[in-house]
Parts: structure tokens; C-alpha cells; sequence
């Protein structure tokens, strides 16, 4: 874990559903615990992490405090865009006109890569030690809760894109900045979440190969999340078998087969990724932050 | 609604059934269960999916992007014990190459569409502007629906995040179109772009000055260019935005009972209430659900079991039908919700199955339990 935490940036991504944001926020719960002061940013969704901490949703691109030492920022493009203006340009007013401008909206939106590189731009700024946000204070961890897997490495490489589109300017030499920082991985690691389901081992197989390829980045750890508890051994469920009419052991039988399954593909993640994943279990209750915390500070 | 009703009752007399829902919830497999059960039945129908599973598309016969439905193999159904009456036609959905058509067909001209399809920034423009994959998914609805091929058509929506970005496509790209910005590109010369034009100019100065980007240039040509088709695409996104709203169209919501797709589908449920699109029902996938004579009582069990099994053994067993029960009570919370945000007392609930369910087997299993409910 404290090679995790060394890092600036903690890109949380994996398959729509397996519990991203999750992860996500128990990762900045483990590095908030070890006094770290860490942010949460979760990139054009709709306040998912403030909803894992039973918080209302904050306002978009507002820096709220979750917990202690752990704070959550939700970015938008459009806020990301208009925040970039008002800093570069000299004056006040021409940032005015240009975010009121319908020409600017249309041409920004469809220059390429240009949404990504605004949110990536502002996961940059986040993770810099002297920020660039008046009065705004550094933080020593940035959680990101990227897209899915697919777009999430598009989010990554939108910087590496736009600045070899763009023949120079201000824009493309910042590109080659924060694409120097996104693609270290002194500063930078990729966690990937899977269920273990096959669907999802699959996916997070060609996000390592797409990683690899589009950024030079390894898959820097593998989240294996919500496990059916591995609960009887084969020794156990032989003996289990003559019992299978009452209800309650079949109920059992079954719970075992799904945890078989389960091993089986877990195995596939371990090949495909090339990672022991870490495992966690499924909380039946409904996921318990601290619990998952805990057991990512045991495992990573 | 007082009643329980079978999904294939719901769907009765609808040529169009959206299934919409967030990420991982089980859309792509329940939309073509659904149009294999409905083919089944005697209809000829097409499922258009986006992304499907490797296996699921194997499964239809679908080795790559056709981008026009293609009939399954009777034979193939037939091997896999499916008596089938109707005809199933199966696509997978190639935005780019349904957006590329979109242009082809709207263009007055080769010169003109040449230009648009041969822009540098055309990609990004379909996909940044008018949301690609959404707006590719409706309009090649639009067009199945216009060539009246099928009696009806599934279409599995994108894996976007919002399912909203769906319901707006068309009316962004109107909005775009029909943005006083774009005339102004438009209009390069003339009286319009002498009095607006000083504005324009510095906008695209500051823009360049930042960005150092050349392709402003493409932006105006690609602007000029699309002047020929805007005509052409605002009737199409009308006519589209019309279909969605069509009594023959349904929206049925397919959720997990977990927190993020709960929140979703009560989200996208209001929008659809808000834009006045039909709602045809929810499914809600992948629940655990206890059978009614289990043996609640944990105590119980233990004490039946003890004897035979031994006190460690049966204890286990006792703690695994805790945990199914605490996991069971938190998904009908989750139902609960559902409904009441609904307004729908008889969501159809698919209890989650062991294995999954990507093969003509699987997918009929799942149509039997939506027909079941």
C-alpha cells in the first residue's frame, strides 16, 4: 500500500457496475487514515462519491470535505474550460466573453480531445503541490474515479493526443506537461475493479494491453470486488452433498459453486493482468467503507 | 396498474422496445432475450445491440459489425432446442459507420459529403457534438422503423453513464444545428458577418493563440460543408425525437438492485416522465431472492443439522443462509424504492442465476423468467 500511496495520482477504473466508486473512495479513505490529505474526484458523473459517504451531491466542481483529511471534487468540462480561461487569460473580461460565447462552445467541443484534456487538466492542477485554484490548498493524494475501462484510458492519453495534433501554443506545451506526469509511473498508478465474472476479467485484460500501448503505463493493481465468501472447503461440500433436500444446504451448495466460478475466473484475472488481484468480499449488508478500507490497507 | 404483467403482454402492440439502464445491469442480454422471445412467438424482429459480449455475439451469430440486422441461423436455434415461429435478425451497432450513412444520405451533393466525411475533424465533431453512439442508435432505429421490415425492433441502448445523453441526442443535434453560432460560420461573407464577424474573429484569434491548433480551418470548412445538411438533419432529428415518443415506441428500465443503478433508473424513469415518453415497465436483474419455504430461522437450522453434519459444518451452513438473507432483504429495500419512485407495485425482479447467460440456452431462461412474472 505505501507504494501506492507515494504516488500523486490514483486512477480508479474498471467495467460499468463492478463497484468503481467504491474502490474508489475506500482507496481515499485508506490514504486519508494515514494522514494524507487526499481528494476524491470523480469525473462527469453525478455525485456517486459523495452518495457512497451518505452525503448529498455536492455542486459540481466544488472541493467538499467528506471525512476527515478526505475531500471530493466532481469535474465537469464546461466548469474545467471556463476555470482554465479565467487563469490564462490576462484579462477578466475576455474570459467573460469567451465562456458566454456559443462560437467558442461549438469550436472547444469540437476540437479533439479537447473535453478530456480540459478534465485531465484539472486532475493535473488538483495534484499539484502549488495549486493553481486561488486559496486552494495541495493535496497529497488525488483518487480519480475514471470513466469505464475504454474511455478511462482515453481520459489518460487526451493530453499525449492533443498536444501531437496541435502544433504549438500555450495549450500543447501544457499537454506535454501533464502528459510527462500522467504517463510517470513514479506519479501516477492505475487500479483496475473487476467483478469476477467473465465479462469483466476480459475487460480488464484489454485495459492492461491498452495501457500499455497508449500510455507505456503498467496495470498497477487489480481489485477483485464483491466476492462471494469462499465459505466450505471440497472435503465440506462432499459432506453437504446427502443433505442437498433441506433447503438450507442447498442454499449452501449453491453459495459454494458460485464461489467456485468465481475462483475460476479470479485465476483468469491473474493471468490476463499478470497480478495477484486483491480481493473483496461482497458485503451482503450493503458495502461498509471502513471494512473495505481495511482490507485494502491489509492487501495492497 | 393493479396487476402483474408478463413482459411479452407489455409489449403486445409495440413496434419499439428501448431498453435503457446503466452499466453493468444485464441490458444487452435482457434485449435479446427479449427479441428471442418475441421472434419465438411468431414476430419477426430485430435486436440492435451496441458492444455486445464476445459470447453473446458469438451466441447470434454475429461475427462482426454489419451494421445491418442479419437473420440467426434457424438452424442454429434449432440446434440449441428453440422452436421458433418468427424470424430473429440480429446487428451489432457501428455508430461511425451509421453517422458516415446519416451524411451520404442527407448530402445534396458528392462534393459536399466528401468534404464532411473527409474532414479531419468530422470524428470528433460526431462524437463530441451530437453524442455519436447515442444519436447513431436512434437514427438506425428511424431507419428499421421507416423500412417496416420488422414487426418489432430491440434496441439494447449505449453503455453510457447517463442514460439521459440517449433521450437528448436528437434534440442536441437540432439545438446545434440550429445555434445562431453555426449560422454565423455559415455566413462568412455578407452584412451578418460583418456586424458579428469581429466578435467571431476574436474568439477564434484567442482560441488559436491557446491552442496553436490548425484546425480552425477545418472547423469553418466542415461548418460550410454541413450548411447543405442542416436542413436535411434537423427534419431527421424531429422525425427521430417523434419515434421515441410514438405510442408504438416502449421504454422498458432494466436495473441491479444495488445503489448506483437504483439512483439511475429512478432518474432516468423521471426524465422519461418529464419528456413524456411512454414507459413500458422495470426489470429489475440479478436479484437474490429467498424461496418461501426456506427456513428462516438460523437457529433452526443449526439445530437440524448439527447432528448430522456437526456443530463447525452446520454452523457455516447457518452463516451462509444469514448472509443470503441480510443480502436478500437489502435487494427488496432496493425494490422497495423502485416502486415507490416508480409508482409500479409489479416490477418484473429476475432472481440472479448461477452461471451466465450469454448462450441461446441462457437467453432463454431469462425470456421465461420476464414471461413468467
Amino acid at each position: 500500500m505505501s507504494a501506492l500511496l507515494e504516488r500523486r495520482l490514483l486512477v480508479v477504473t474498471g467495467k460499468g457496475g463492478v463497484g468503481k466508486t467504491t474502490v474508489a473512495a475506500a482507496l481515499g479513505l485508506v490514504a486519508a487514515r494515514a494522514g494524507m490529505r487526499t481528494i476524491v474526484a470523480e469525473v462527469a458523473q453525478r455525485g456517486d462519491v459523495a452518495s457512497v459517504f451518505e452525503r448529498e451531491g455536492s455542486e459540481p466542481f466544488e472541493e467538499v470535505d467528506l471525512a476527515p483529511n478526505l475531500f471530493h471534487i466532481s469535474i465537469d468540462p464546461q466548469d474545467a474550460l471556463e476555470e482554465y480561461l479565467r487563469d490564462q487569460l490576462p484579462s477578466g473580461a475576455v474570459a467573460e466573453l469567451l465562456i458566454r460565447s456559443r462560437v467558442f462552445a461549438i469550436v472547444a467541443a469540437a476540437t479533439p480531445g479537447m473535453r478530456e484534456l480540459l478534465t485531465v487538466g484539472k486532475l493535473w492542477e488538483l495534484a499539484q503541490l502549488d495549486r493553481r485554484t486561488p486559496g486552494a490548498g495541495a493535496y497529497d493524494l488525488v483518487v480519480v474515479d475514471a470513466p469505464a475501462t475504454g474511455h478511462g484510458v482515453a481520459v489518460l492519453s487526451a493530453p499525449r493526443t492533443f498536444a501531437a495534433a496541435a502544433g504549438g501554443g500555450p495549450v500543447a506545451r501544457q499537454g506535454k506537461i501533464i502528459d510527462a506526469m500522467l504517463s510517470d509511473p513514479q506519479q501516477v498508478a492505475v487500479v483496475a475493479v473487476a467483478t469476477a465474472d467473465e465479462l469483466a476479467v476480459t475487460e480488464t485484460g484489454s485495459l492492461r494491453s491498452s495501457l500499455k500501448e497508449r500510455m507505456g503505463l503498467p496495470l498497477e493493481h487489480v481489485v477483485a470486488n464483491m466476492l462471494d465468501p469462499d465459505r466450505f472447503s471440497a472435503a465440506e461440500a462432499t459432506l453437504l452433498e446427502p443433505h442437498v433436500r433441506h433447503p438450507a444446504v442447498a442454499r449452501a451448495l449453491r453459495g459454494h459453486h458460485r464461489a467456485l466460478r468465481q475462483r475460476a475466473q479470479l485465476a483468469r484475472l491473474r493471468e490476463l493482468t499478470g497480478r495477484a488481484p486483491a480481493q473483496l468480499p461482497l458485503h451482503p449488508g450493503g458495502p461498509d467503507l471502513e471494512l473495505l478500507a481495511d482490507e485494502l490497507e491489509q492487501q495492497l | 396498474m393493479t396487476t402483474a404483467r408478463g413482459i411479452a403482454e407489455r409489449l403486445e402492440d409495440k413496434r419499439i422496445c428501448i431498453v435503457a439502464g446503466s452499466g453493468g445491469v444485464g441490458k444487452t442480454t435482457a434485449s435479446a432475450a427479449l427479441a428471442l422471445g418475441l421472434a419465438a412467438t411468431g414476430k419477426r424482429v430485430a435486436v440492435v445491440t451496441i458492444d455486445p459480449a464476445r459470447r453473446l455475439a458469438d451466441a447470434l451469430g454475429l461475427e462482426q459489425l454489419g451494421n445491418e440486422p442479419r437473420l440467426v441461423d434457424p438452424a442454429l436455434l434449432d440446434a440449441n432446442g428453440v422452436e421458433m415461429r418468427g424470424e430473429l435478425w440480429a446487428m451489432m451497432l457501428d455508430p461511425k459507420a451509421t453517422f458516415d450513412g446519416l451524411i451520404d444520405k442527407l448530402a445534396p451533393d458528392e462534393r459536399t459529403r466528401d468534404d464532411v466525411l473527409g474532414n479531419r475533424i468530422y470524428a470528433q465533431l460526431s462524437s463530441a457534438i451530437a453524442g455519436s453512439q447515442e444519436f447513431s442508435a436512434v437514427a438506425k432505429l428511424y431507419e428499421l422503423d421507416r423500412d417496416g421490415d420488422y414487426d418489432a425492433i430491440v434496441l439494447d441502448t449505449p453503455p453510457s453513464r447517463n442514460a439521459l445523453d440517449f433521450l437528448d441526442a436528437p434534440d442536441r443535434l437540432t439545438d446545434f444545428f440550429e445555434g445562431r453560432a453555426l449560422k454565423l460560420f455559415l455566413v462568412p461573407t455578407g452584412i451578418a458577418a460583418r456586424v458579428l464577424g469581429a466578435g467571431t474573429s476574436v474568439v477564434f484569434g484567442i482560441l488559436k493563440k491557446l491552442t496553436g491548433v490548425n484546425l480552425l480551418d477545418d472547423v469553418s470548412i466542415l461548418f460550410r460543408a454541413m450548411g447543405g445538411l442542416i436542413d436535411g438533419f434537423r427534419e431527421r432529428a424531429t422525425a427521430v425525437k417523434a419515434l421515441l415518443a410514438d405510442p408504438g415506441t416502449t421504454f422498458l428500465i432494466v436495473a441491479s438492485p444495488e445503489r448506483e443503478p437504483v439512483a439511475e433508473a429512478i432518474f432516468f424513469r423521471q426524465k422519461l416522465r418529464e419528456a413524456r415518453m411512454p414507459f413500458g415497465g422495470l426489470i429489475v436483474n440479478r436479484v437474490a431472492v429467498l424461496d418461501e419455504d426456506e427456513d428462516a430461522d438460523l437457529i433452526a437450522i443449526r439445530a437440524a443439522l448439527r447432528d448430522e453434519l456437526g456443530d463447525a459444518l452446520a454452523t457455516k451452513v447457518a452463516q451462509s443462509a444469514a448472509d443470503l438473507q441480510l443480502l436478500a432483504s437489502r435487494n427488496a429495500e432496493a425494490i422497495e424504492r423502485l416502486k415507490a419512485a416508480f409508482d409500479e407495485p409489479e416490477p418484473i425482479v429476475v432472481p440472479r442465476l448461477d452461471g451466465e447467460l450469454q448462450d441461446l440456452d441462457g437467453l432463454l431462461v431469462l425470456y421465461g423468467m420476464l414471461t413468467s412474472c
